[in-house]
């Protein structure tokens, strides 16, 4: 009996456990996205489980939640982000002591890459000279030096707010920069001082001076793997292959793979093939034409235009009948129409903080509700505008003929209002073609993911092989719906001249 | 037929219709006149029930125009206003047909009343497949009518119908909607604000200043026994155009 279920067990195991699947995420910023594939490379050695890398999943909270949700196994984190950002800890704690901490949510914190990639200061070392300034204590004594920090600094408690308490800094805080902004600013003299991480490529290229942290504000970040509990268990030898990375790094090491994609241009795969002794495949690197029709063109293409396809078809299909009710309810009117007004100015980051919870996954879906919220306002908005400026005279008459409201929506007013819904579904599709660039912050893909690894390089080219398409695409979309528009149009509305025969 | 019974409206703070009665007998022609503002548009808005009194009622027949029964009753009445109100994205035949294939009633009545109708308003029916932007003035409106009798109301409510005609089409479409309203024998209530025109088609005037009947009756009436300054001066106003219709 014992054998028997075995061999069923074994049989339908036969394709799913072959299909073992492994998932990798990674955040923002150049260190993630080569830690995160020489993780993916790592395993996918291991030949035990198909492992995909999820590149590029915006902050600390959006990769967090991916893991607690089980959308990803392991990524690269820093023990002292787990300590303040994950367990909001206010006491140091070393490995063990957030291992302890991290059980009860089924997750644990391992591997020691043996680098530690702390927060610090950094200043132009002219500058830096200049007033004399070696250590964040000095910054004390001139009020007058322009901060340019990034806005994950300025958030973070571990950040700028218990930095400014520690030292007693007099300077207010400042607006936030992108941190791959933030180096071309301080070469350009427009700020002073920026937040870096210790082993940013761009110090020693942008002639930085690291200001000592004398009062030890800022905790150790030492470079460890988060993963689900359940990871070595269930995958014992990939497991075993990703423990083996344990003191593979240190903070040379991580500079210099770090300078190979910032200031070098390869791509993360290359850098983290580079690494593990990989020769590597076809350089996707080069000028921005070889980036442009990279082998993941299509792909991202594809992923593109569903995003931007279902979203606008779903609010479609919502937005016309919420046009028609605030056309037909006047009670209701003003509600509708603030309310789809109001969520268009909800920024595109904070609806998907607010969606990802919701819908407690990160990828698709939650870029879909996005993107589905925002394509709202311009159909919901024409509906109305083109079924109220109908003529009078013309709703009148549909009256006037006994022809009940039903039937005059369909016969009449919608037909009457379709230039203005259609042009209203054209706003949406163009704006959420744009808008989808976004939604590679959360791992749903598109061109959006070169836009996010162009930023995080600082790379043009990366950067402008996600633009470019991107906003062609939204060309081609405007283009179709103008052909679309009068292939739909009631042939009476049309404007080609006829003369009346009188 | 259709008559008001001490209906009072107040559409805006500017204007009032003060509680009028008037009564329209069977198969007769009524003209309501008067300047822009005097309320003529309103009374005609009225016995179609396309607004609703604030006072008294409206009566079609022996039944009270009602929200409830009013989509019924208007399948019972035509109306025309001044620029047709033809739907510009529906062909001639599908404006004219409208309301009967809303009621499902059986297409080849249905084309037979079209043959009628384009015999009836003098409209060729090859215009039955153009739609209402590649018909002239004239043959809009003559669209609009048929429209109107599709059904083959008992009541047709026209709003300034040639009002936006020019002076040559709208002598002609004068002379065939005379003919044509003879021959029908209909119950007619016409708006205009033109004394020649209203002296042309109607037995019966209804003159009106300000949100009242000032008088009514025929155009002799009018001018030999005025019940009013005012309708001896709005008649003196438009003599030249009386001296070529009458």
């Amino acid at each position: 009996m014992k054998a028997l279920l075995a061999a069923v067990a074994l049989t339908l195991c036969g394709s799913a456990c072959a299909a073992e699947a492994l998932t990798v995420g990674s955040k923002r910023f150049t260190e993630s996205y080569i830690l995160g594939e020489i993780v993916t490379l790592t395993a996918q050695r291991a030949g035990e489980a198909r492992a995909a890398h999820r590149p590029g999943l915006g902050n600390t909270g959006i990769v967090y939640s991916a893991l607690k949700n089980g959308e990803i196994d392991v990524y690269p984190e820093y023990t002292g982000t787990i300590e303040r950002e994950i367990l909001k800890s206010t006491q140091p704690l070393d490995l063990d002591g957030l291992n302890r901490a991290l059980q009860p949510l089924g997750l644990s914190a391992g591997v020691p890459l043996g680098f530690n990639n702390t927060y610090a200061l950094a200043m132009r070392e002219d500058r830096a000279q200049a007033l004399g300034i070696r250590s964040v204590s000095d910054l004390a004594a001139h009020p007058e030096v322009v901060l340019g920090l990034s806005q994950e600094f300025i958030g973070r408690a571990d950040g700028w707010p218990g930095l400014k308490k520690a030292y007693a800094l007099p300077h207010s805080t400042p607006h936030g920069l992108d941190h791959g902004l933030a180096y071309e600013a301080i070469a350009a003299g427009q700020v002073d001082v920026i937040d870096a991480y210790t082993t940013d490529a761009k110090i020693g290229r942008f002639k930085l001076r690291v200001l000592k942290d004398d009062k030890l504000f800022f905790p150790v970040y030492d470079a460890v793997l988060l993963y689900r509990a359940d990871l070595p268990q269930r995958l014992p030898r990939t497991w075993a292959a990703l423990a083996a990375l344990r003191g593979a790094f240190d903070e040379r090491r991580m500079i210099a793979l770090n300078a190979e994609a910032e200031l070098n241009g390869k791509s993360f795969n290359e850098v983290a093939k580079g690494f593990l002794g990989e020769r590597p495949a076809q350089t996707p690197g080069g000028g921005f034409l070889a980036r442009l029709f990279a082998p993941d063109f299509w792909r991202l293409a594809y992923e593109h235009v569903m995003l931007v396809a279902v979203s606008l078809f779903v609010a479609i299909a919502i937005g016309i009948p919420l046009g028609i009710l605030a056309y037909r309810v006047p009670a209701v009117r003003q509600w509708v129409l603030s309310a789809v007004g109001v969520i268009q100015t909800i920024p595109s980051l904070a609806l998907f903080a607010f969606l990802i919870p919701l819908f407690g996954k990160i990828g698709t879906i939650p870029a879909l509700a996005a993107l589905f919220l925002y394509a709202l306002l311009p159909i919901v908005r024409n509906t109305y505008s083109g079924l109220a400026d109908i003529a009078p005279g013309l709703r009148e008459s549909a009256v006037a003929l006994g022809l009940p409201p039903d039937y005059r929506l369909r016969v009449i007013e919608l037909p009457l209002a379709s230039r203005a819904i259609l042009a209203g579904v054209k706003t949406s599709a163009v704006i959420n073609v744009g808008t989808a660039t976004i939604a590679a912050f959360i791992g749903a893909g598109g061109f959006g993911e070169r836009i996010a690894q162009g930023l995080a390089l600082n790379d043009n080219a990366t950067l402008l092989a996600g633009a470019v398409p991107a906003a062609a695409l939204a060309l081609l979309v405007h283009g179709g719906f103008e052909l679309l528009d009068r292939w739909l149009m009631p042939a009476g509305l049309r404007d080609e001249a006829v003369s009346p025969s009188v | 037929m259709i008559r008001l019974e001490n209906v009072a409206k107040t559409l805006s703070p500017r204007f009032t219709l003060a509680p009028l009665s008037l009564d329209f007998e069977n198969s007769t022609t009524s003209v309501l006149i008067g300047p822009s503002g005097c309320g003529k548009s309103t009374v005609l808005r009225l016995l179609a029930g396309l607004i609703a009194p604030d006072s008294g009622s409206v009566k079609f027949g022996e039944e009270v125009l009602q929200p409830g029964n009013a989509q019924d009753l208007r399948l019972r009445m035509g109306y025309v206003i001044q620029e047709g109100g033809l739907f510009p994205h529906l062909s001639v035949e599908a404006n004219v047909a409208l309301a009967a294939r809303f009621l499902k009633r059986p297409e080849p009545g249905i084309r037979k009343r079209l043959d009628e109708l384009c015999e009836l308003a003098a409209l060729s029916p090859a215009l039955l497949k153009r739609f209402p932007r590649e018909l002239s003035g004239g043959q809009r409106q003559r669209v609009a009518l048929m429209r109107a009798l599709m059904l083959d109301p008992a009541l047709l409510l026209l709003d300034e119908p040639l009002g936006a005609l020019d002076p040559v089409t709208r002598h002609a479409l004068q002379k065939d909607l005379k003919n044509i309203f003879a021959r029908l024998g209909k119950t007619v209530i016409m708006v205009t604000h033109d004394m020649g025109e209203a002296a042309h088609f109607a037995g019966e005037l209804i003159l009106m200043r300000d949100g009242r009947i000032v008088q009514r009756g025929t155009l002799d009436d009018l001018l030999k026994r005025p019940a009013d300054p005012y309708v001896t001066e709005f008649v003196s106003a438009q003599r030249s155009a009386l001296g070529s219709a009458a």
